[in-house]
Order: C-alpha cells, then sequence, then structure tokens
C-alpha cells in the first residue's frame, strides 16, 4: 500500500486480476484496519447488526413494561422506572433503530442492486456509523446509571424543561437526537448520491429496482424532516443549558412551538420508516411472485407522493391542542388523502401476486402479514385522521395498537422477510426454513395477541404511558392477554436469533441467486467480494437477471490496483468520467470522538463547544489533508489511458 | 342506522374471547356517552368503523383470493417478463376502480367528520355554567365563576354539573401539559401552560363519570383522575350553595383540637379552608373536603382510614406529590381527621 500507484492496471478477466481487484478494494487487517474499515459491505454489516442489537435492547424494555402493566396496581416496577422504560423504548425504536436500520440495509444492498462497487462518500459513510454508535452507547449508558430520559419519547416542552426536569436526563436525550439526526443525515447524502451518480451504465431511472427508488425517497424526506428535529431538540438545550426562552410560555416562549417542530419531524418520520418497508415489499413479492410488479410507474409515483404528502400532515397528532377549527380539517384532509398513494401500491400488489406464481418461502410470509397488519393500521389511521374521533383516541392505548399496527407491520415484518431474503446474500448461506415458518407464526400471532386488544383498552378508556390502573377501571384482563402476546413475540425472536446464528455458521451454503432473483445483486457471489463486481455490468433492462440481453456488454478500462468507480449522469446513467475513490482511513473514526467529546460535553458545559471543536477541528484538517501519495498517484492515473 | 352499526360492532367484538370475559368499567369509556358531544362521536365511530371494517374485508378478501388461485412455483420456475410489454388490462382497470371506489370512501369520511366537528362546537350557550379548571401536577383545580363573583367558589378533582345544561370549562395549567378527557362526554382537549383552552359539553344522563389526565406530565401522570358529577338541575343547586359556605366551625371537642393542630402545623402553607386563616393555594381548597368521593386526584377514596393513611405518608400512595410526610401523632392524627370529616 505505501509504494504510490502511479500506472493503471486495468482489469483483465483473469483469476490473478480478481484477486488483485479484491486486494484492492479490501479493508484492511488487523484492529487498526477495522476502524479504518470504509467498505460499503463492512460498515452496512456493522450498521445493521448494531441496529438490531438496539431492537432487541428496545423489545426488552417493552417487555418489562408488559410485565409492569399484567395486572393493575403492580409494584413490579416503580413509577420513575417504569417512565424511563417507556421514554427509552420510543426513543430506542425510532431513533435508534427504525431509521438507522433502513439506512443501514441500504448502505450495503444499494451499491450492489445498481452495480456499484461501492457508496460515494465512503469515509463519511463510516464517521456516520461511528457517530451512531457513540450516541446509542451514550444513551444507553446513561440510562444505566439512572439518568435516562423520563418524558417520552417526544419530549414534549415545558415537561422537559430544567423546572419540571432536573437533572441531566433530559439533556442526554436530546443530544442523543443530534447524534442519531447527524448520522441520518449523512446516510441520506451518501444514499442519495450514490443512487444518483454510481448507477452502472444503461441504468436509467425507470429501470431502477424499486427498492432502489424507494430508499431514494426515503433519503430526501430525511434531509428534509430531520432538520426540524434537529432545531427543536437544539432549542431545548439551550432552554436548559443557557436560559434561553423557546418553549417557556412564561417569558414569551410556547410550549406549542417545540410541538409544531417535533411533529414536522415526528410525522414524517413515520413514513420514512415505512417507505423502505414498501422497497422490501416490492423486492420480495417480484421474487416470490417469479414476475416483474405490475404498474412500476405507479408504483414509483406512489412513493413520491407518499413522500409530499408526508410532510402536510403533522397536525394531525396535536388536533387536541387548542389550534384553529377550521385548520385542522386541512390536516384531517391530508392525513386521508396519504392513505390514496399506499392503496395503489396495495392494490398493485395484490395485481402482481394475482397473476404469479407463488414461491411460498419464510420471506414471502412476512411480507404477506404487512397486508394482514398494516392494512389495520392503516384503516386506524384513518379513524385517527378524523378530528373528532382523535379527540376520544388520542394518547390512549387505542394509538399505542395503532402506531405499532402501522411500524411492525409496515416496516418489521417486511424487514425481517428482507432479512430472511438477503441473509444468504450477507453471508453466503442461507437461513432455516422450518425455524423461519416458526419465527413467523408465533411473531403473527404474538404481535396480534399483543396489541389487537390495545384497540378496545384505548376505547374504554386507558391513557398512555401510565405505570398503572386501578383494578376498578377492569382493563385487567386485556392487559394480561397483551402480556402474553408479548411473550409470544419474544420467543418467536429468540427462535430468529438463533436461527441467525446458527444459520450463520452452518447454514445451507447458498448459490449466487438462491431465490432467482431478477436484479443485479444476484449476479455476484454470495457474500460478494470486496470490490461487488468483477466487471460492472451494462443494464438493459429492469430485471437483469431475467431478460436476456441482446447483446451483453460490460464496462472496461477500470483500474484493478486502485479504488476507480465509474460515474454515470444522473437520468440516463450514461458514463460520464472515472472516479477515483478514497481508501480507508482511521481519521473517521478520530473525528467521530472528537464530535462526540464534543457533543457530550456540551451537556455539561456550553464551553464544550469551543474547547472541543479543537479536537474536531484537528480531526477533520488531518481527514482531508492531501497525503503525497494520494495526489500523486491521482495525477498519475487521471494522464493514464 | 346507528343502531344497526353498534349492533354490529357489539357482534364483532362479542366474537372475540377476550371481549367475553373482560369485565371494562363504564365510568370512563367511550364507547358509553352520557353527553350529546360524545354521542355524536360515537356515531362517527360507528361509521367510520362500517367503512374501515368492509374496506378491510374487501381487500383482504382480494388478496387472500389471490394468493390462492395463483398457480405454486419454486426459484427455479423462469420468471414471466412478458408482463414487462404486454399490457394487462383488466388488472389495470381493476386498480383504478378499487382508487376510485377508495377515493370515494376516503371523501364519505372526510364529510362526515367536517359535519360532526361542526356539531361538536356548535351549541348555544345561553344558560350554561362556566368553570375554569387549571391542571397542577397532579391533581385538578376547579374555579366555579357566577355573577356576582362573590358566588364564586372553588373546589378540586371533583366536578359537579347539572343535567341537560351546557357547561363551559376553561382549561388552564399551572405547569406543564395536561389534557382534560372525560370519554363519556366529549373528546379531550389540552391544558397548555400560557394559553387558555375551552371545551364545552353537555351531559344528559345523570351519573358519575371518570376522566384521567391524557397528556404525560411527569411521575404521577397515571395517578391524576377527576370525577364529574353529573345531577338534576335541583340537587346541582344545592351542591353550589353549600360548596359556597365557609367551612363550619367544628363542635366536638377532639375536631376542635384536630382543627388547631391543622392550623398551626405545615397544612395551612399549601391549603385553604374558607373561614378560617388558612389560604394558601399551593395545594387542593379543602373547605369541603368530606364532601368529595375521593382523595388525591382519585388516588384513594375518600374514608377515615384513607384520610388518616394518606396525611400520614401520602408518598407511599402518591411517590412524588408535594405533600410531606406528617409530623403528627397517632392520637393527633386522629383529631386532624375528625377535624376533616366536618368540611362537609
Amino acid at each position: 500500500m505505501s509504494v504510490p500507484v502511479t500506472e493503471r492496471v486495468v482489469y483483465d478477466g483473469t483469476p490473478e486480476g480478481t484477486v488483485e481487484l479484491a486486494e484492492t478494494w479490501r479493508d484492511p487487517p488487523g484492529l487498526m484496519g477495522s476502524l479504518s474499515a470504509i467498505n460499503h459491505k463492512t460498515i452496512g454489516r456493522r450498521f445493521i447488526v448494531t441496529t438490531m442489537g438496539f431492537f432487541a435492547a428496545g423489545g426488552i424494555l417493552a417487555a418489562l413494561m408488559r410485565l409492569q402493566l399484567m395486572r393493575p396496581e403492580n409494584d413490579l416496577i416503580g413509577m420513575d422506572l417504569y417512565n424511563q422504560l417507556f421514554s427509552m423504548h420510543g426513543t430506542t425504536m425510532m431513533f435508534l433503530f427504525a431509521v438507522p436500520v433502513m439506512q443501514a440495509v441500504a448502505i450495503y444492498l444499494v451499491p450492489l442492486m445498481i452495480g456499484a462497487r461501492t457508496v460515494a462518500f465512503p469515509r463519511m459513510n463510516a464517521f456516520a456509523y461511528w457517530i451512531f454508535l457513540f450516541g446509542g452507547l451514550m444513551i444507553y449508558g446513561a440510562f444505566f446509571f439512572n439518568t435516562g430520559p423520563d418524558a417520552g419519547w417526544f419530549g414534549y416542552a415545558p415537561l422537559t424543561e430544567s423546572e419540571y426536569s432536573p437533572g441531566k436526563r433530559i439533556d442526554f436525550w436530546a443530544q442523543m437526537i443530534t447524534f442519531t439526526e447527524v448520522s441520518a443525515l449523512l446516510e441520506a447524502i451518501v444514499i442519495i448520491t450514490t443512487i444518483f451518480k454510481l448507477r452502472a451504465p444503461g441504468m436509467t431511472m425507470n429501470r431502477m429496482p424499486l427498492y432502489v427508488w424507494a430508499m431514494l425517497v426515503t433519503s430526501f424526506m430525511v434531509l428534509f424532516a430531520m432538520p426540524a428535529v434537529m432545531l427543536a431538540s437544539t432549542g431545548l438545550i439551550t432552554d436548559r443549558l443557557v436560559n434561553t426562552h423557546f418553549y417557556r410560555s412564561g417569558d414569551g416562549g410556547d410550549p406549542v412551538l417545540w410541538q409544531h417542530l417535533f411533529w414536522f419531524f415526528g410525522h414524517p418520520e413515520v413514513y420514512l420508516i415505512f417507505i423502505p418497508g414498501l422497497g422490501f415489499l416490492s423486492a420480495i413479492i417480484e421474487t416470490f411472485s417469479r414476475r416483474p410488479i405490475f404498474g412500476y410507474p405507479a408504483m414509483v409515483l406512489a412513493l413520491i407522493a407518499t413522500a409530499f404528502l408526508a410532510f402536510g400532515l403533522w397536525v394531525h397528532h396535536m388536533f387536541t391542542a387548542n389550534l384553529p377549527e377550521l385548520g385542522k380539517t386541512f390536516f384531517t384532509a391530508a392525513s386521508l388523502l396519504i392513505a390514496i398513494p399506499t392503496a395503489i401500491q396495495i392494490f398493485c400488489w395484490i395485481a402482481t401476486l394475482w397473476k404469479g406464481r407463488l414461491n411460498f418461502r419464510t420471506p414471502l410470509l412476512f411480507v404477506l402479514a404487512f397486508f394482514f397488519i398494516l392494512l389495520m393500521g392503516g384503516l386506524t389511521g384513518l379513524m385517527l385522521a378524523s378530528v373528532s374521533l382523535d379527540l376520544q383516541v388520542h394518547d390512549t392505548y387505542f394509538v399505542v395498537a395503532h402506531l405499532h399496527y402501522v411500524l411492525l407491520g409496515g416496516a418489521v415484518f417486511p424487514l425481517f422477510g428482507a432479512i430472511y431474503y438477503w441473509f444468504p446474500k450477507y453471508t453466503g448461506r442461507l437461513m432455516n426454513e422450518r425455524l423461519g415458518q416458526w419465527n413467523f407464526w408465533l411473531f403473527f400471532i404474538g404481535f396480534n395477541v399483543t396489541f389487537f386488544p390495545m384497540h378496545l383498552l384505548g376505547l374504554y378508556g386507558m391513557p398512555r404511558r401510565v405505570y398503572t390502573y386501578a383494578a376498578e377501571m377492569g382493563w385487567g384482563t386485556m392487559n394480561l392477554i397483551s402480556t402474553l402476546g408479548a411473550l409470544l413475540i419474544a420467543i418467536s425472536m429468540l427462535l430468529f436469533l438463533i436461527n441467525a446464528v446458527r444459520s450463520y455458521r452452518k447454514g445451507i451454503k447458498a448459490a449466487n441467486d438462491p431465490w432467482g432473483g431478477g436484479t443485479l445483486e444476484w449476479a455476484v457471489a454470495s457474500p460478494p467480494p470486496a470490490h461487488n463486481f468483477d466487471v460492472i455490468p451494462v443494464v438493459h433492462a429492469r430485471y437483469p437477471l431475467w431478460e436476456a440481453p441482446k447483446k451483453t456488454g460490460y464496462v472496461a478500462g477500470l483500474a484493478a490496483n486502485h479504488r476507480e468507480q465509474l460515474i454515470t449522469s444522473v437520468i440516463d446513467a450514461q458514463p460520464d468520467y472515472r472516479g477515483s475513490f478514497p481508501d480507508p482511513s482511521i481519521w473517521p473514526f478520530i473525528s467521530a470522538i472528537a464530535a462526540s467529546i464534543l457533543f457530550i460535553g456540551s451537556i455539561y458545559t456550553p464551553w464544550a463547544v469551543v474547547w472541543a471543536s479543537i479536537p474536531v477541528s484537528i480531526a477533520l484538517i488531518a481527514w482531508f489533508w492531501p497525503r503525497k501519495k494520494e495526489t500523486e498517484e491521482d495525477l498519475a492515473l487521471e494522464k493514464s489511458p | 342506522m346507528r343502531g344497526i352499526l353498534s349492533a354490529a360492532f357489539a357482534v364483532s367484538l362479542a366474537a372475540l374471547p377476550l371481549h367475553a370475559f373482560s369485565q371494562v368499567a363504564t365510568f370512563q369509556n367511550a364507547m358509553q356517552p352520557a353527553g350529546v358531544q360524545a354521542e355524536k362521536i360515537l356515531d362517527l365511530w360507528y361509521l367510520t368503523f362500517a367503512i374501515c371494517t368492509a374496506v378491510f374485508i374487501a381487500v383482504l378478501a382480494a388478496f387472500l383470493y389471490a394468493i390462492r388461485r395463483a398457480p405454486r412455483a419454486d426459484e427455479r420456475t423462469a420468471a414471466e417478463v412478458s408482463f414487462l410489454r404486454q399490457a394487462e388490462p383488466a388488472s389495470k382497470r381493476a386498480v383504478l376502480l378499487a382508487v376510485a371506489l377508495s377515493t370515494i370512501l376516503l371523501l364519505v369520511l372526510l364529510v362526515a367528520d367536517v359535519f360532526t366537528g361542526r356539531a361538536l362546537i356548535q351549541m348555544p350557550l345561553g344558560d350554561g355554567i362556566h368553570i375554569e379548571l387549571t391542571g397542577h401536577r397532579w391533581w385538578w383545580e376547579a374555579r366555579y365563576s357566577a355573577d356576582p363573583p362573590s358566588r364564586m367558589f372553588t373546589t378540586a378533582n371533583e366536578l359537579h354539573i347539572p343535567v341537560g345544561k351546557p357547561v363551559v370549562i376553561s382549561l388552564k395549567s399551572s405547569d406543564v401539559i395536561h389534557s382534560f378527557w372525560v370519554p363519556n362526554l366529549h373528546g379531550k382537549k389540552d391544558m397548555i401552560p400560557g394559553r387558555t383552552a375551552t371545551i364545552t359539553l353537555r351531559v344528559d344522563k345523570p351519573g358519575i363519570y371518570r376522566g384521567q389526565c391524557a397528556e404525560f406530565c411527569g411521575y404521577q401522570h397515571a395517578k391524576m383522575a377527576l370525577l364529574v358529577i353529573a345531577e338534576p338541575q335541583e340537587q346541582y343547586e344545592v351542591w353550589a350553595e353549600q360548596q359556597r359556605q365557609p367551612a363550619p366551625a367544628p363542635t366536638t371537642a377532639s375536631a376542635i383540637t384536630g382543627q388547631k393542630l391543622f392550623m398551626g402545623g405545615t397544612c395551612v402553607s399549601c391549603h385553604t379552608v374558607r373561614g378560617t386563616s388558612a389560604q394558601a393555594t399551593l395545594g387542593p381548597d379543602l373547605t369541603h373536603l368530606a364532601s368529595r368521593k375521593t382523595l388525591a386526584a382519585g388516588t384513594l377514596p375518600n374514608s377515615r382510614e384513607h384520610l388518616a393513611a394518606w396525611i400520614n405518608d401520602p408518598q407511599k400512595f402518591k411517590l412524588m406529590a408535594n405533600m410531606p410526610s406528617s409530623p403528627f401523632s397517632s392520637e393527633q392524627l386522629q383529631a386532624v381527621v375528625l377535624y376533616l370529616e366536618t368540611l362537609k
């Protein structure tokens, strides 16, 4: 690595060439090497495992909550811990699991699906992972030292102001938002740029897999939604740290401002969790129904329409606040309207299945659960969209039921389907089918047993976020049933874990394309080599593996001894130029540590922003400082043919 | 129409085994309306429920039929790529029809919602009573307005209202956001510090209805309930007249001792007992404490034992509540309880 590459060795198709190519794109060995890793598959894999770890942690918190609520006036878990549990559960699932896991899967898959060797900005991608990891570790660290947030994942001011939440609990929570949103924004930029500029030649926009479309749309939503919550939480931090008055009504601030900012992010967030799920669905349905998705243009337009409409409904979380009545009607209409693009997609999938030939395997099962669960969640969503109905069911267990039907049906079930589907691509081994079926049915039944009774509990008057209830309320039986359902979910998750670990070790070896898929990721080995594609294909169709090309074409002339990637045009994926990509570097990791010191330090003193910016600047300068070797290489290779 | 829909709802719920053996309370229940607003919302609920159920069944049926009729295959089956080139007119028509139908049903829901929303706010308020309800962590303070203002009075955690009369409640908060919600009467309305919200309602059925704070307000959010007692006009007048009176002077020796202890202790730094020197407003007004059904915002029933236990150690029943444990000996405590019991 130390000798500058000054002469391009073009990949020649020989086995030696392939070895050299893999060597070029590989992450360096050793501890330093793994901290410097930038390969999108390494980062993607770490990211997925980390977010699944947080999912498990959030699930354990939920199980503890269910144990507390299983009978009236239970004193298993105290009030203070319970409030931390539900705050941590919501925070974990929304900020540390749902959004990042979708980005993590995309970081791994998108380059493979579009015929690229890497993601754009691979070092920034590594930085985004580290900052996410440190943010997640920080909030759990705080939680274990009894400094976990206790004002809900929505953190309504003025409850979160220092008068009502003294101590550092809320500060850790608000700073966790900074960590995760920095990560989410950076990942969105990585994903958008990758999709726009790194597609294999010939993969025009209307040949992009629907999953890639879904991630493109999601990433744009992240760009517009996340700044609102970062602004909101920064205002909260300054209110608490330096006595600004953004949300203090007595001093000219307004608690409702927090709600607007939070839900301007919070509602789109639901859709940016849900849209990747729709992408998984399309990918799995087409492979397992052995045909292309019906109505591709309608599906794409529906995704884009959902993204736009998602920014026009946030007030339906605030119908009980005293806002103008006529204005609320607009948000009712918008909330009902967004059902249409989702309906279009559901109908198109049914049309696809109708004329398909079905291969009933575990991934398809998980996707089919979507139809039952998400459909119900969507319909209860229509109820919540109505101002009058919302006045009754808002902030009750009805909403708890609704949101779990939407988020688990729309995102988690499809995600599990996606894990079963792409597991052989990630690991080279298939997951066990029998355990998979058990996993699915226990999860599906357990889910409904847990969450269906909550609809009724809400109508029967049980508010959310209560650590206890009186026996005379008569909610005990349904809560007990719900807790038993949670036990089933826990067993199903355990089965999943066993299945994943066992299959990873000694599952059946998978071929390149174990499911007969039609998109490019199935063209490479399972697991893919460091450089993904030996030669970048020229894409001639929407399903390159299903439709035999008239004439096979490949990209020639990329170096085997240097990280080169063909950059193509945004719409038509016409070859544009040969891009030179950076080597692994330890500096993203060090920068993330420096930034974490700044973020955590500023929980305690505003001066941390000043002094901790020095190490951040040093790390960033070191990261971007032009190295002599790299400059030499780039100059030499630019000239070489 | 409503009867049919509600019967259908009952039948569909009865089909669920979990419903059969659970006995839910009727006094805090959105499905048991006792007022015109809750009733209108419930009507809209039944309509929405009917439409949504029909859509759910139709879509699920189409989906189940589709996966039943589709032939089976495995991963070696060649993918049918001819669909990329050949149009599927039947599927296209079906999808378009389904989308059109969905749009129409959504429009129905929108119109029904707008009409219900209008109905909820259009109520003649002519001879209504006005209550100013303030949320505190974690109890409710109610001030009944009156003309002249000398007839105003304050109470806590329990509202009495006349049946059939409009009630206008101004909602405020002294600290964080709370939400006023008595499901049998109306939907909820937030109490946001710095803003005053108004909710109007009318109760048509006499009874005792329970409400509970519906916006998370910190530690004891779960124990912030209030009772609404709807009673005939005459009974209400009697109650209101009684609430306007200052506290009667204690007559028995032990109650007099109790009053002395109360006035000489820390109680008076938070509580008011009208007609005495206790005039602090940090805690609930106790002038007519004995007339209320519960203690500490629905935490305990109001009985001699519970009152004594509560005063002795409030933190045992409601951790983090502002009230400290009492310094009284058990005899002193008995005397204080006897005094408080005279506050009818």
